[in-house]
């Protein structure tokens, strides 16, 4: 039914289409470093050696660890293995929150302790109307 | 007849997309978090998902025409690429204006996001090398070769929310089910299919458009 012709060029294609995804494949692996937006408090404490670069570290901001001061603000990033330790000042964005996601982008002091010049929310996939959450806590109370 | 074509599927636009509207605005629920703003979302996904969906048909339409030299697939390629564009930006911007109040950046460099700005830009590339070549032959090729290299890029937007750390929040929606409440599911999927309504129309009249293009030229059958 299909050709000779046809044939080939369906090899062909299929040949240059493997080849093309496993360069691309390549290419991110040896990128991967600069793919991840952010690093894990566990990659922070398995690094080699500390960065004077600027990182970003993200988690969730561990419960009952926000202290606010007058003008500045001290949270613990946590991935339920290792913490690292925030200092900010500057505008905090509505979705920060204890329990939630969070990235920090500054400079890594040492393995525990991180000064933040900006804070940015993560968002969980999860959406539902204020009753349903409510519902869901009482159930789970 | 196609023409006729046009007129209906427009009228049902305006049908799906009234009352899309209404349900994303005013009768879906605020989110428990994001109260209000959850609402850019039944812009921000449908669009996402038609740019994404239409530069699939595009690739495949390619192909389909590298392997069988059937023309026409060329040409229905062609004319599905500007709604796709559109919605590519669509998706872009208001996902710039969403992550502003919730994230607190207009833009972040993750993986989601770049990949998102990639595909717009092989979008723009595969309109303009119909618009610069000339020459048939390589239209063809040019254009075919683009939309494979971009089709590499739609697993890369799919699953960049697993492969590595992102801004961006991983899927919704999954095989397994959905994290979004039913009540919010409605006029995402209302608006979803505005969404495509709307390209289905714009693309009938590009399509027309190229038809009656080839017609005048007269010898250029294809």
């Amino acid at each position: 039914m299909i050709s000779k012709k046809v044939k080939l060029r369906i090899t062909f294609l299929f040949f240059l289409f493997l080849s093309l995804v496993l360069i691309v494949f390549l290419i991110l692996k040896s990128l991967e470093e600069n793919v991840v937006y952010f690093k894990s408090p566990t990659e922070i404490q398995n690094l080699s050696e500390l960065t004077k670069k600027k990182v970003r570290i993200g988690g969730m901001v561990k419960k009952n660890s926000i202290e606010i001061m007058s003008n500045e603000i001290n949270f613990v990033i946590t991935d339920y293995k290792n913490e690292i330790r925030v200092k900010y000042s500057g505008i905090i964005p509505n979705l920060f929150e204890e329990g939630k996601g969070v990235v920090a982008e500054g400079f890594i002091q040492d393995r525990r302790f991180f000064i933040a010049n900006k804070i940015l929310a993560k968002h969980d996939e999860n959406y539902m109307p204020p009753e349903v959450k409510e519902a869901l806590e009482t159930n789970n109370d | 007849m196609s023409f006729k074509a046009q007129k209906y599927i427009f009228i049902l636009f305006i049908i799906v997309f009234s009352i899309g509207v209404i349900e994303a605005l005013v009768l879906s629920p605020e989110d428990y978090k994001q109260s209000d703003s959850v609402r850019i979302m039944y812009v921000h996904v449908p669009s996402a998902w038609t740019s994404v969906g239409i530069f699939s048909l595009i690739a495949i339409l390619s192909l389909g025409n590298l392997v069988f030299k059937n023309k026409y697939f060329l040409l229905i390629a062609k004319s599905l690429a500007p709604s796709g564009l559109v919605f590519n930006i669509i998706a872009l911007v208001t996902g710039s204006i969403w992550g502003r109040p919730t994230w607190g950046t207009w833009w972040a460099w993750d993986a989601r996001i770049t990949s998102m700005l990639i595909l717009c830009i092989f979008y723009i590339l595969y309109i303009l090398s119909w618009r610069i070549l000339e020459n048939k032959t390589s239209v063809n090729k040019v254009t075919s070769l683009i939309s494979i290299l971009g089709l590499i890029n739609l697993p890369i937007i799919k699953f960049s929310v697993e492969w590595w750390n992102t801004l961006h929040q991983p899927a919704s929606i999954t095989l397994s089910g959905s994290s979004i409440h039913s009540s919010m599911l409605l006029p995402l999927f209302i608006m979803t299919a505005a969404f495509v309504l709307f390209s289905i129309l714009i693309f009938l009249m590009k399509y027309n458009t190229e038809l009656i293009k080839i017609k005048n030229k007269g010898l250029d059958r294809i």
